[in-house]
């Protein structure tokens, strides 16, 4: 079989390169391992560059919100070039390593970061047959390369010698360790709803999407993935009216952009990670299955259109969120954590292992729509359960507060959940004018 | 199986070059005139006191132990979880007994009051 350009420009829009330059190279060791490389540089360096638009998307959207107009100079009306002279600008900052600054530290925990951000999207399945590499063990994966990001932050932080940063760091260690327990307890549950741990397997057994399965669980994921990422209202790490940037704060140029680039490469990761195991993924009503013509397989392009699609709905959901909440004090964020995400993702967990066996075992006559309707309801029960255990603890914590009269203000509407009656002063992630503390440059 | 890995590996090493790269651009393309105030401390514009390696908050780690435990529970559940179409009501069963564990250690750790903010 030899080369055709035609046939390989063809492959590309089927989105089966890949295997189109394996069918042409033969099955040499070397071919393995420059198709490899190959997918590699596209499935890390794709992540890498959207950072540019969706950084623009985000500036853009949350200045909507705030009812300001955003970036708007650099590159035409909308500021669609704002980012690259953002990275321009950036790249052309003198390297500026602190007074007394641990320097391997310092220079290990960006590098540590975006690596760690880059590698996640190894196992994002982005159209049928279109993932970096379908390992068995994918869920599995992703959090073992996930908690290595932790130990960049804390590498920051430690590094910098600097008090903000290092307080910052602790912050983070905290968060991100504690909501990573719900986030596996919540993960538990696709894995067990599909019976594998691959992401393609578990996006392939999504014939009805498993937030219609188990919504409380997707709810407790989609949560503890703001927290993970360390989003607004979990940005505490790096609350600007408090420790300045968090751990971050010694750091300028180019070294800086590598956070910045890997925390927005783990917040589109997280988005594809709740569209793939809870949404479905590039799964939408048989659409990603079309093939027109001789075999030209168009339901390829549109599965990786619905993935994208999907993740950007997920994303929108983050900024709309980052726009609209206040930020939590670190003791309510990990007692929301520990005392009730926890327990109810145990809970839930518990009730769809045994619902499900018992539903496989007993009454395989109700099929897949019916599955779907037992575990709803019984997930809907537990979340209302939740939901009422929250009220009570809330309306103790304000009788408690009303007598002692430790503080001056207390919310008094009679649904306030526990984690905002508790403090007075809320505080924002952003400044009085509404720019982000870290943006690089001012947005007018 | 090991092609699977294969890619891994490879990642592995090509994903700090990716990081490492933007560095070595900025090294490049930025001025060195470093003087002592340039690299001061940063904390609000007052000259920091002291080295930032302090004691700090205990209650910070004893959160990561209860993580700890909690992680390495949680671990023993995806084997069963990927396993789970071929496993009997037998052995669920027992995976439900092992979760009411986990959910204990939490409830102990709870009533010692590990999980207060002091």
């Amino acid at each position: 079989m030899s080369f055709n350009i035609g046939e390989f420009i063809s492959s590309i829009f089927d989105l089966t390169a890949g295997d189109y330059l394996a069918s042409v190279w033969g099955t040499e060791p070397w071919v393995s391992v420059v198709l490899d490389i190959l997918g590699i540089l596209i499935v890390a360096t794709i992540p890498l560059l959207s950072v540019f638009f969706v950084g623009l998307i985000e500036r853009k959207v949350l200045a909507r919100m705030q009812d300001r107009i955003g970036p708007n100079r650099v590159g035409g009306k909308y500021g669609l070039l704002q980012m690259f002279a953002d990275v321009v600008k950036m790249l052309t900052k003198e390297l500026l390593v602190p007074a007394g600054a641990d320097k391997v530290a310092y220079f290990l925990a960006p590098i540590l970061s975006l690596a760690t951000s880059a590698l996640l999207f190894a196992v994002v399945p982005f159209a049928p047959g279109v993932i970096g590499t379908n390992l068995g063990v994918g869920v599995f994966y992703v959090l073992s390369i996930s908690s290595v990001s932790v130990v960049a932050l804390l590498l920051a932080g430690w590094g910098s010698n600097n008090k903000y940063a290092l307080l910052g760091a602790f912050r983070a260690v905290a968060q991100l360790v504690s909501y990573e327990v719900p986030m596996i307890l919540s993960l538990l549950v696709p894995i067990i709803l599909a019976s594998s741990m691959s992401t393609m397997e578990i996006v392939e057994a999504q014939a009805i999407p498993f937030v219609i399965f188990a919504p409380i669980s997707a709810l407790i994921f989609f949560v503890s993935s703001l927290a993970e990422t360390g989003r607004s209202p979990f940005d505490l790490l790096e609350a600007e009216s408090e420790i300045v940037a968090g751990f971050h704060t010694e750091y300028s140029g180019m070294v800086f952009g590598l956070f910045m680039a890997a925390e927005y490469m783990g917040i589109m990761f997280m988005c594809f990670l709740f569209s793939t195991t809870y949404l479905g993924g590039y799964r939408f009503f048989g659409l990603e299955e079309i093939v027109v013509g001789n075999g030209f397989q168009l339901g390829r392009l549109l599965g990786l259109f619905i993935t994208i699609f999907k993740g950007a709905l997920v994303f929108f959901v983050f900024m709309w969120l980052r726009a609209t909440l206040p930020r939590l004090r670190i003791d309510q964020l990990l007692n929301f954590n520990w005392k009730f995400m926890v327990p109810l993702m145990l809970m839930i967990l518990l009730t769809v292992a045994l619902l499900d066996r018992l539903i496989l075992d007993y009454i395989p006559q109700v099929g897949d729509a019916g599955r779907a309707g037992i575990h709803l309801v019984s997930n809907i029960i537990i979340g209302l359960a939740g939901i009422e255990v929250l009220r009570r603890s809330a309306r103790r914590q304000r009788q408690r507060h009303n007598t002692t009269s430790t503080v001056l203000a207390v919310a008094e509407n009679e649904g306030a959940p526990i984690f905002v009656a508790a403090e007075v002063e809320p505080a924002y992630g952003h400044d009085d004018h509404g720019h982000d503390a870290h943006a690089p440059v001012p947005a007018h | 199986m090991q092609s699977e890995w294969q890619f891994i590996v490879l990642f592995v090493v090509i994903a700090p070059l990716l990081a490492v790269a933007p560095i070595l651009i900025n090294w490049l393309l930025g001025p060195k005139k470093p003087n002592p105030i340039k690299q001061q401390t940063y904390e609000c514009g007052v000259e920091t006191v002291g080295d930032a390696w302090v004691q700090f908050k205990v209650q910070y780690y004893i959160y990561a132990l209860v993580f700890v435990i909690f992680d390495i529970e949680a671990v023993f559940l995806f084997p069963i979880a990927a396993a789970y179409g071929q496993l009997g009501l037998f052995a669920i069963g027992a995976t439900a007994v092992f979760i009411v564990l986990l959910a204990d250690g939490l409830l102990y750790a709870w009533g010692r009051g590990v999980l207060e903010w002091i």
